[in-house]
């Protein structure tokens, strides 16, 4: 019954991919693919638990006591960060081989340490969803959840997650070492290890709370604002030469350009974070200076990414994944750095820090800066996949499918951004600085009508999103599916002149 | 950037990127020994557990132009007063029912969760508690049954019944206190305590 209603043009599709054939792929390749499709069905179920969480602001009434808000805003964040996650992982699977100049050292295990993890996964949010809370112990903490945002995963997961990360660090390190190393290679190995070293600082229990939040920033910020930044870098960097044919050189001296400027921001940047958890006044102008800094890399990186294609004539061998480069490369900026800047220094932090501010911000940066690059990669994946066909101009339909896609997904977030933007600034202003910031206070500014409305546009935008998400899936599974042509050919242009 | 010149070179870059970023590691490396000392609990900036025995007030300090939590006299919670162990013990119950309860998905802690539900950095000081005599007896009462006793202030937003113990309430509670007496640096914004021991 679900299958005949699938609609005509997806059922082929469907069958396509199912005897889709992979043997012209490499181990790493073949790899990446499953980390890929894994990431989709996690995106899927962010945006399922978010347009819940979404709903239930409006009526409250909503799957309470079934699916209670936290419940759902935890998958949703949680669904967030592991399918980033396996993007990442499947990105640097794709590109590993090629980078390196060898086959995957250890594909063999790498293979099982994809079904480990995904398990491992699937097991967390059976548990999140069917077991929900725990009594107040620390089995609770071990087989449940943790309680502690974005890293809920109870600590039998995180330890899994540790031997998992651990593997794959070495297949990947393993496969440079037994080829070549580069710039590139470099950078995104030294980022991978303090990558997983920061997830031990998450890896505890402690009964004071201040203690408690010192650490966990260190995993949700040196991961987010530091770490996963220098991780997309590399991946642009690679994913620059591929489809514009950038030089090597100028996307590696970018790339430590860029390593330089967002680890000098970002590292004492995590102060943002201190400002109101305990910890002492010095964070207050430690953490307002550096985090001010922050967006600097991100502007040069919108620099070096517009400035690569615009030197490129924008003559990619993919126009899709061109296209979301680009959108990664302003999304990043405009999400993480303009977004967050608006309310880093602490005397308007004050005022928005744990508001509406907060949401807006987070929902931009996640999805400007990874969600956007994690699609260029597959859309590149999916172009070799299907047999290194033509992506660029000329496409069949016009490529209505990628475009409407791409204007969907990104006028949705925008719009959901704006408007909880809105429901931040009537927050701060009715809550903080006239209510003084107590429940009734709270209340007071979550029932104001301007509040409310921010909170209906942003479930608009949700749809609008939701749709462009559907039509993304979609033209994953056809595009470049019966074409002849094979892809363009690109060259990297000639030295810079004057 | 294949001009030649110094700036633009990548051998430059790459040495920047390495010692910017161990220059700032370390620096980060330093402030943390010098902050986990100082929040440390019972250090200047967090309480000993014991502090749930005694009255927490709210008040603004000149010098440092903002809020800062005072601890008063003697005011057991629950009227027991508790070595620092047995508080310790009680604030530890509290802290991991609000992680197991997954509390930080609905409400902030210090700001930080999410924003369906109030602030709990000064719940233990909220006005909405009405007086000091009251507070304890209400608190245990919305959090056995909130389901009932619950006041959304017309949103609906009810907390949900996440099957608390008695014990639970008491740690829950010891904890809310505890937390009001971290000091903030001011935050949240312009908070105003319930009136502190007048009958």
């Amino acid at each position: 019954m679900a299958e005949a209603a699938i609609a005509n043009p997806v059922r082929p599709a469907l069958d396509a991919i199912a005897a889709r054939d992979t043997s012209s792929l490499s181990a790493g390749q073949r790899l990446a693919l499953k980390y890929f499709l894994v990431a989709m069905v996690l995106f899927v179920a962010q945006m399922l638990f978010g347009l819940l969480a979404g709903l239930q602001f409006l009526y409250p009434e909503f799957l309470y006591g079934v699916l209670d808000f936290n419940v759902n805003r935890m998958v949703h964040i949680n669904a967030m960060i592991v399918w980033m996650l396996y993007g990442f992982i499947g990105s640097i699977y794709w590109l590993v081989e090629d980078e390196a100049g060898v086959e995957l050292v250890g594909a063999k295990l790498a293979n099982i340490n994809f079904w480990v993890l995904t398990s491992a996964v699937a097991v967390v949010v059976v548990v999140y969803l069917v077991v929900q809370v725990g009594p107040g112990n620390k089995m609770s903490i071990w087989f449940i959840n943790e309680g502690r945002e974005y890293i809920e995963a109870p600590r039998w997961a995180d330890i899994g997650i540790v031997v998992c990360m651990g593997v794959f660090f070495y297949t990947v390190a393993g496969t440079f070492m037994k080829g070549r190393w580069s710039g590139i290679s470099g950078t995104l190995v030294l980022d991978l290890i303090a990558l997983a070293g920061l997830y031990l600082a998450g890896m505890f229990y402690t009964t004071n709370l201040s203690v408690d939040q010192y650490w966990w920033w260190w995993v949700v910020h040196l991961w987010v604002e530091a770490t996963w930044e220098v991780l997309v870098g590399c991946i642009m960097a690679w994913g620059l030469m591929k489809t514009l044919g950038a030089r090597r050189e100028i996307v590696t001296t970018w790339l430590y350009i860029e390593v330089a400027m967002m680890f000098g921001a970002g590292i004492l940047g995590l102060g943002h974070h201190y400002f109101w958890i305990g910890t002492p006044e010095y964070w207050l102008g430690i953490g307002g200076f550096f985090s001010a800094l922050e967006p600097i890399p991100l502007v040069a990186m919108v620099v070096h990414a517009v400035y690569d294609a615009g030197r490129h004539s924008f003559q990619s061998r993919n126009h899709p994944a061109l296209a979301w480069l680009i959108a990664h490369a302003f999304g990043n900026f405009l999400g993480a750095g303009v977004w967050g800047f608006i309310h880093t220094l602490p005397q308007i932090n004050l005022y928005t820090h744990g508001t509406q501010w907060t949401t807006s911000h987070g929902h931009l940066a996640f999805f400007g800066a990874y969600a956007t690059i994690v699609i260029a990669f597959i859309y590149i994946a999916l172009q070799r996949w299907r047999g290194d066909v033509w992506m660029s101009g000329d496409l069949p339909d016009r490529g209505w499918k990628w475009k409407w896609s791409l204007a969907l997904l990104n006028v949705g977030m925008l719009g959901m951004t704006i408007a909880l933007l809105i429901a931040g600034y009537e927050q701060s202003f009715i809550e903080r600085a006239i209510g003084g910031s107590t429940w009734a206070a709270y209340f007071e500014g979550q029932t104001q009508p301007w509040f409310v409305q921010g909170m209906q546009w942003r479930m608009v935008f949700g749809v609008v999103m939701t749709l462009g998400m559907v039509l993304l899936l979609w033209d994953f599974l056809t595009i470049g599916r019966g074409e002849t042509r094979p892809a363009k050919e690109v060259h990297a242009p000639g030295p810079h002149v004057g | 950037m294949s001009d030649g010149v110094w700036w633009a070179s990548q051998d430059f870059w790459r040495k920047c990127a390495i010692f910017v970023t161990a220059g700032m590691f370390l620096v980060l490396i330093l402030l943390t020994f010098h902050s986990l000392a100082a929040i440390t609990a019972g250090q200047d900036r967090v309480p000993a557990y014991s502090v749930i025995n005694h009255r927490i007030d709210y008040v603004f300090d000149e010098e440092r132009n903002m809020k800062v939590p005072v601890i008063g006299e003697e005011a057991p919670l629950f009227g027991e007063v508790l070595s620092e162990e047995e508080a310790r013990a009680l604030v530890d119950l509290g802290k991991l029912t609000v992680q197991a309860k997954n509390c930080m998905n609905c409400h902030t802690l210090l700001g930080n969760g999410a924003y369906y539900a109030p602030d709990l950095t000064k719940a233990w000081l909220d006005p909405g508690w009405g007086n000091e005599q009251a507070r304890e007896l209400l608190m245990t009462m919305f959090l056995k049954d909130p389901k009932t006793n619950a006041r959304t202030y017309g949103t609906n937003r009810r907390m949900p019944d996440l099957g608390v113990t008695d014990e639970e309430v008491r740690g829950i509670i010891a904890f809310l206190k505890w937390m009001s007496a971290v000091d903030t640096n001011g935050f949240p914004q312009g908070f105003e305590p319930l009136p502190q021991g007048g009958a």
